[in-house]
């Protein structure tokens, strides 16, 4: 079979989408989906579905997009995966199920995200039927956190007949994917319909329930009725670096910044919530939240935004693609380089952020090379606005209101790989036990415990 | 939604709103805080509860219209609603073994005292209360301090009500005076709560300030509300609002609090006009 090319992604102008919040990303047209769908090779291994964290049956799929079958193609989909235009859009499928892609040995992977947006894009737009309501069974489950763990949780229990109630500590539901996750790459009406599905099919939201404070976990299994309570309540808490100059006025952390913008809409003219616009900026991290700050910043005006990463380009956690996409929107990139203190100015504010330049060393436990300081290397970035995207930590609010909920050294709720957790009708998953990683891993981890919750509430009866 | 029970202008711009929320009603204890939205466009600020009744399933917030957001939360009426009104967040004040307590509070900050001076004179420990003011217009609360304190000194920096002087003036004397307390509790302005730090740091009386800085969620997620505290980060929102006022680095807390203060005034302004210059 010959070798064809992928199909290029059609993109906004970087020129122009630098300066406004809409999608980057624009989508195949379905002549694109169906070239793109006829490069897959229907291996009979299917090497990219073991890639993929829900193991959804990619080469079925993509043979009806080929067969341009597009509705068939979202049914394949969604029995593995709940929320498609979401991960089509945001999972790093370089690393997952494009890198088993038998089509990548020689030339490139068949483009299966871009596939998977499709098909979910034209579910979206095309298919007007609501899911029916499942026949409920009567049984209640609690599921705390309705970012991606918790948004799958709650879909796979529904769909089994549970009576969920999901509790959000926010006043709109979708956690990371409505705070931290920038309009331009993942448009909120997109997730905002994805709830309205699960609400249909009978799913309760309660908004504004901080679970840990308002209510416990103890009281939601022996006040509130619920047999059974999924924690999926992400790694929230932002990490700083402990360098003097954290405290001054213009240095955020990455979840701040993007709350800002994101959740409360502080770029629009009606939003009430202040925003500050710098002018210099520099974003510490290199993973895809630094990547997403970075363009916000550049999107509110900046003139200049750098990435500040302390290793090299190959080790760049971000995306592939908002790597690229950050490129072309002219984000400077600072690589190898590590900030050392904020210095204020006159005013004490933010006046700039001396770093030193690194090298890579030995690896280390992770086979990363550790990146060392070069002697005699220390300069000033002259910025008024440091944003610090260097990681998060799982929220302790469940951990310190949940008697005999044991928690790995980290701070992350111990769970098995079915979601069970040191307490009896306690399940977790999601960055509340891994600690800060992907939003398909997150919703693998909340299907296989609404798989265990449900064999757990069978076994009691 | 949550409907409002009851308005009361304590002040020129100090205002009362009894609020409908029985889970946080529920729960609330004196220090803790809530994060409400006014409406759909609003921002999300933190106000620390002011009172609380169970039964009635009722908190009260007490704030001062200085931004475009309490001004438009005190331009609402009884049977109106809050888009959002979520707590209790933050930690409850320690009020365990203690038996003599100082509260010292100054201005829309005697809001957040009252309930903590109220539980600790429930609670049999000897209370004696502090409440500074500008002057005679802005007295808030001094009834219902008087019903929970021992003993109750009101200043005004003029005069005009009570005795003239700030609040560290009163405490001065109280302490030189032989009173020996277990702790005092300081709520109200920043530079009051580091003024008062100094004075109870000098004679080694252990010193509880409630701090109230810029905050989005209320839950730790955003670090908005961080502050340096004993040369750690803390994040007021889950590790306080209370901290040992010793430890605290007010004057970082200061500059933080000025984040926005041109916008907020830009804000403020604008919202002025829109209501008009009526009322309030």
């Amino acid at each position: 079979m010959a070798v064809t090319k992928r199909q290029d992604m059609p993109t906004r102008d970087p020129l122009v989408r630098r300066n406004d919040f809409e999608e980057v990303a624009l989508g195949y047209t379905p002549q694109q989906a169906v070239a793109e769908a006829k490069r897959c090779l229907s291996c009979k291994h299917k090497p990219c579905t073991g890639g993929c964290p829900v193991q959804i049956d990619i080469p079925a799929f993509i043979k009806l997009v080929a067969q341009e079958d597009f509705e068939g193609a979202y049914e394949v989909i969604t029995r593995a995966s709940s929320l498609p235009a979401v991960c089509g859009r945001v999972c790093p499928q370089e690393t997952q199920c494009e890198s088993k892609c038998v089509c990548g040995i020689k030339g490139e992977p068949v483009a299966i995200g871009r596939l998977e947006r499709f098909v979910a894009d034209w579910h979206r737009t095309h298919s007007n039927t609501l899911p029916a309501k499942p026949q409920t069974n009567g049984h209640r489950v609690a599921v705390v956190g309705s970012g991606p763990a918790g948004l799958a949780c709650a879909g796979e229990l529904a769909a089994r007949g549970y009576a969920v109630t999901l509790f959000e500590a926010l006043h709109r539901a979708g956690g990371v994917l409505v705070y931290g996750i920038p309009e331009f790459r993942l448009p909120k009406a997109i997730v905002q319909q994805e709830i309205a599905l699960l609400q249909a099919r009978g799913v309760e939201l309660r908004t504004n329930m901080v679970v840990g404070k308002v209510l416990s976990v103890d009281e939601l299994l022996d006040e509130e009725g619920f047999e059974a309570v999924f924690i999926g309540t992400g790694a929230g808490l932002p990490r700083f670096m402990g360098i003097p100059g954290e405290g001054l006025r213009g240095v955020y952390s990455a979840n701040e910044f993007l709350t800002r913008i994101n959740l409360m809409q502080a770029y629009k003219e009606d939003s009430a919530t202040p925003l500050f616009r710098p002018r210099r900026v520099a974003v510490v991290g290199g993973g895809n939240v630094a990547m997403d700050a970075a363009r916000c910043a550049l999107r509110l005006g900046a003139e200049e935004v750098s990435v500040v990463y302390r290793r090299s380009a190959a080790e760049l956690p971000a995306r592939a693609e908002e790597v690229e996409h950050a490129k072309e929107e002219g984000i400077t990139f600072r690589l190898l380089t590590n900030p050392v203190e904020i210095l204020p100015d006159e005013a004490r504010c933010v006046g700039g952020l001396r770093c030193v330049e690194m090298q890579l060393g030995e690896p280390d436990e992770r086979g990363r090379r550790r990146p060392i300081p070069k002697a005699d290397s220390e300069f000033v970035l002259p910025v008024d606005c440091v944003i610090m995207a260097i990681g998060t930590s799982p929220n302790p609010l469940i951990k310190s209101t949940t008697e005999g909920l044991v928690t790995q050294p980290f701070g992350g709720i111990a769970a098995d790989e079915n979601g069970a957790t040191s307490r009896d009708g306690v399940f977790a998953g999601g960055d509340a036990v891994t600690g800060a990683a992907t939003v398909i891993l997150a919703m693998g981890a909340g299907k296989a415990a609404a798989a265990s919750i449900d064999a757990y509430i069978r076994d009691k009866k | 939604m949550y409907r409002i029970l009851y308005k009361e202008q304590l002040n020129q711009t100090v205002f009362r709103l009894d609020v409908l929320a029985p889970p946080v009603a529920a729960k609330a204890q004196p220090g803790q805080f809530v994060i409400l939205r006014v409406d759909e466009a609003g921002e999300r600020i933190p106000l620390t509860v002011a009172d609380y009744d169970p039964v009635a399933g009722s908190v009260t917030v007490i704030f001062q219209a200085v931004g475009a957001t309490t001004l438009a939360l005190s331009r609402l009426q009884v049977g109106d609603c809050l888009a959002d009104f979520v707590g209790p967040l933050g930690r409850a004040t320690e009020t365990d073994g203690l038996k003599k307590v100082a509260v010292i509070s100054g201005g829309v900050g005697c809001a957040i005292a009252y309930p903590v001076a109220k539980k600790l004179h429930a609670l049999g420990c000897e209370v004696h209360t502090v409440a500074g003011f500008r002057n005679a217009d802005m007295v808030i609360l001094q009834e219902a301090f008087r019903e929970v304190s021992d003993r109750f000194f009101l200043m005004t920096d003029d005069g005009s009500a009570g005795e003239k002087g700030l609040v560290t003036d009163a405490l001065r004397r109280l302490i030189e005076g032989g009173e020996r307390y277990d702790k005092v509790i300081a709520i109200g302005p920043l530079p009051m709560m580091k003024f008062v730090c100094c004075l109870t740091k000098e004679y080694d009386v252990p010193t509880v300030v409630s701090m109230n800085p810029i905050m989005i969620d209320g839950t730790g997620m955003c670090g908005g509300c961080r502050l340096t505290v004993g040369g750690e980060m803390k994040f007021a929102c889950v590790d306080g609002p209370e901290f040992d006022g010793h430890l605290v680095d007010f004057d970082e807390a200061m500059e933080r609090a000025s984040m926005y203060r041109e916008q907020e005034r830009h804000a403020y302004d604008s919202a002025c006009n829109l209501f008009g210059k009526e009322g309030v």
